[in-house]
């Protein structure tokens, strides 16, 4: 019978049914990093127990690292201690860790495939919620609790219940000027927050089939912003050509064995899914956010809903609540919102070709007066690779902080931080209250080229006009 | 380890309304800083508590009224964002036993449930009964029978939703599985050899 790739990848996964009709799936392969995991080891020594399969988990730090400072003790004793103590347990239970010392060290979303250990077919699972990322491999993967970190760790699996599956092909062409982020945003905004309860994303259609790694990455990130718990796209070529010759990728015969295995396990053409959706990709505009949270997204050429016109109680309180936050006027336009600080980087837009792309445009431009802005990396390996073609420089000169690897201000669990009420062009995932670490901070989520925008016009601004993107 | 059997959950209650209630803002990053959950529970919804310099809003949760509810009512997709187990840690240590709302985040309900803390959903007008028979008398007490799927308060009662897994998990003393995951390891490394990526 057809089967879709989640349906195989369950199946070949799947230990046993539990006894509350859950099944226990085996994780082929456990990211972790410094925030969610201490507390898993912690309770992996309370019950005395030992790692399962410690050469299938892999370690890095992110979320806590601070991007300005690279010699340790850490300047924040709380974060000092939570990596040494992630170093000390990955020690003790065998586990690889990509420290910073190793070159390797990066947002755990970024460092996975590009050490080539997030590969077809598997099964991933990882202490933070965007572990979605890894489905553009044709991989099914989880964020997870803590405890659920303690139970693969303890035994390589753990207990889920299935998902339903929604395919949603995007098709045509996407105009110029619009980027995978406004792919996903629009998504979002199309379908809600809440509208993936209970499914897995599975993307497609030409736009998808058109996409680079890169790209396919940063729509499958955001799945979770949209209730989904997992997203992915079936591996084809452009699969196997990223993921050739790099460290963890299988090498030689078993290369060709692999890409056999994974070919077949990509979704039959004629397989049923629980729910089609079908977006034309003309009808993708660059997207801005101008609430509170990731679904509440308007055309950079609209303007900020106003509650008044809003066609339910519910929604109009959502508005209220949002614009009263946000500090927003209801119907003006979204453009020309002053902005504060630029941020780009995160594991939705902090890889080599978000930086490429911004930077072919920001040559010979200036970050606007009193904008604080900030490029941050997401893996050393992309730091490196940016240093080697001068990328890091042409940010240097428009005026950008270059930093070294990490979450940054995306979560704000170290020194980059937004103050008071500042407002963020940022490029990241996550535009919640507080989420870049002020209380009354606010987040406009938009592509890396929407923030080089707002960053050299001190506003939200159209990357097409500001940079000149022409129909060709 | 033998885990209670959560068949019900009886305590008074606060509501918190709002729809899209965000992990962020149930336990601010900032207190993830931490390699064990202890002491979660004062930051509880820190941000929209406290002001910057440490003194209260106005929040149900500084009403010294509602003061040692144990059952949280709010509104639609409760939970979502970051995968953090901080938040129903944080809300378990502030000394809620269970949730009542109009939906949940996935994650966060698996998380929840892992720690024995019932997620249920109940329609909006019943949770706006309940929230309005708790404002009248704070020290009302609710019973969440999971058994029944009712939840019952002040002689009135209005039936509940719970995913069947998690109920099942809680009503027979399973919600912590990492027992019965131990004993399915052995059939795991079984199908880990066969799987080439794995045994590489
Ligand atoms: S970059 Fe942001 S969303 Fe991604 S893992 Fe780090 S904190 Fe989470």
């Amino acid at each position: 019978m057809a089967k879709t790739l989640f349906e195989k990848v369950w199946d070949a996964h799947t230990v046993r049914t539990l006894a509350n009709g859950q099944t226990q799936l085996l994780i082929g392969t456990h990211l972790i990093h410094e925030v969610t995991s201490p507390q898993a080891f912690g309770m992996m020594r309370d019950l005395g127990l030992k790692v399962a399969m410690p050469h299938r988990t892999f370690a890095t730090v992110d979320h806590i690292v601070p991007t300005d400072q690279v010699s340790e003790p850490y300047a924040d004793p709380l974060a000092d201690a939570m990596i040494k103590e992630l170093r000390r347990s990955c020690k003790e239970f065998g586990i690889t860790f990509f420290d910073r010392s190793t070159g390797k060290q990066g947002i755990v979303h970024i460092v996975g495939p590009e050490q080539g250990i997030t590969q077809p077919g598997t099964t991933i699972a990882c202490g933070d919620s965007h572990t979605s990322t890894h489905g553009a491999f044709g991989a099914i993967a989880f964020g997870i609790g803590t405890t659920q970190i303690r139970d693969v760790l303890a035994t390589q699996t753990m207990a889920l219940g299935r998902l339903k599956v929604r395919r949603i092909e995007v098709n045509g062409k996407l105009r110029p000027g619009v980027y995978a982020k406004d792919v996903i945003l629009h998504i979002i905004a199309t379908l809600g927050v809440n509208g993936g309860t209970g499914y897995a994303y599975e993307y497609a259609g030409e736009v998808f089939d058109r996409f680079s790694m890169e790209e396919r990455m940063t729509v499958c990130n955001m799945s979770i912003e949209g209730g989904a718990r997992a997203g992915y796209v079936n591996p084809d070529e452009t699969t196997f050509s990223y993921l050739k010759g790099r460290p963890y990728s299988p090498k030689g015969a078993a290369w060709d064995s692999a890409v056999a295995r994974w070919k077949a396990v990509a979704s039959d053409p004629g397989c049923t899914y629980d729910d089609v959706v079908k977006i034309n990709a003309a009808d993708i505009a660059p997207t801005v956010t101008w609430g509170i949270n990731p679904g509440q997204g308007v055309p950079i050429t609209g303007t900020i809903p106003d509650p008044l016109k809003a066609s339910s109680a519910d929604e109009r309180s959502s508005i209220e609540e949002a614009l009263a936050y946000m500090k927003l006027k209801p119907g003006a336009p979204i453009k020309g919102t002053k902005i504060d600080v630029a941020f780009l980087g995160s594991c939705t837009n902090g890889r080599l070709s978000d930086f490429q792309e911004v930077a072919r445009f920001l040559k010979g431009r200036k970050v606007a007066a009193g904008v604080k802005a900030i490029a941050v990396p997401g893996s050393q390996g992309v730091g490196l690779i940016c240093a080697e073609l001068g990328i890091d420089k042409v940010f240097r000169d428009a005026g950008f902080e270059w930093r070294s690897a990490g979450c940054s201000m995306c979560l704000a669990m170290n020194p980059d931080k937004l103050v008071g009420d500042q407002l963020c062009a940022s490029s990241s995932n996550r535009n919640f209250k507080g989420r870049q670490g002020s209380p009354t901070g606010r987040t406009i989520l938009m592509s890396p080229i929407m923030v080089a925008a707002a960053a050299v016009t001190g506003s939200v601004a159209d990357a097409r006009e500001v940079f000149g993107v022409s129909a060709n | 380890m033998a885990l209670d059997k959560i068949t019900r959950v009886s305590g008074r209650a606060v509501c918190v309304p709002g729809n899209d209630i965000d992990t962020d803002r149930i336990i601010p990053a900032r207190f993830m800083k931490c390699v064990t959950f202890d002491g979660l529970g004062e930051f509880l919804f820190y941000d929209v508590r406290k002001n910057a310099d440490g003194s209260d809003k106005p929040h149900p949760l500084n009403e010294p009224r509602f003061k040692g509810a144990s059952i949280l009512l709010s509104g639609m997709n409760f939970g979502c964002g970051s995968s953090r187990e901080h938040a129903p840690q944080a809300l378990q240590k502030h000394g809620f036993r269970a949730v009542i709302a109009e939906g949940f985040a996935e994650i966060f309900l698996g998380n929840s449930t892992t720690l024995g803390m019932p997620c249920v959903t109940a329609s909006r007008e019943d949770i706006a009964r309940i929230a309005a028979a708790v404002e009248k008398d704070p020290t009302l007490a609710v019973v969440i029978d999971l058994v029944a799927k009712t939840v019952s308060f002040a002689g009135q009662s209005a039936p509940i939703a719970v995913r069947e897994s998690a109920r099942d998990a809680l009503v027979n003393g399973r919600w912590d599985p990492i027992g019965e995951l131990i004993e399915g390891a052995s059939d795991a490394s079984a199908i880990a050899t066969k799987l080439q990526y794995m045994s590489a």
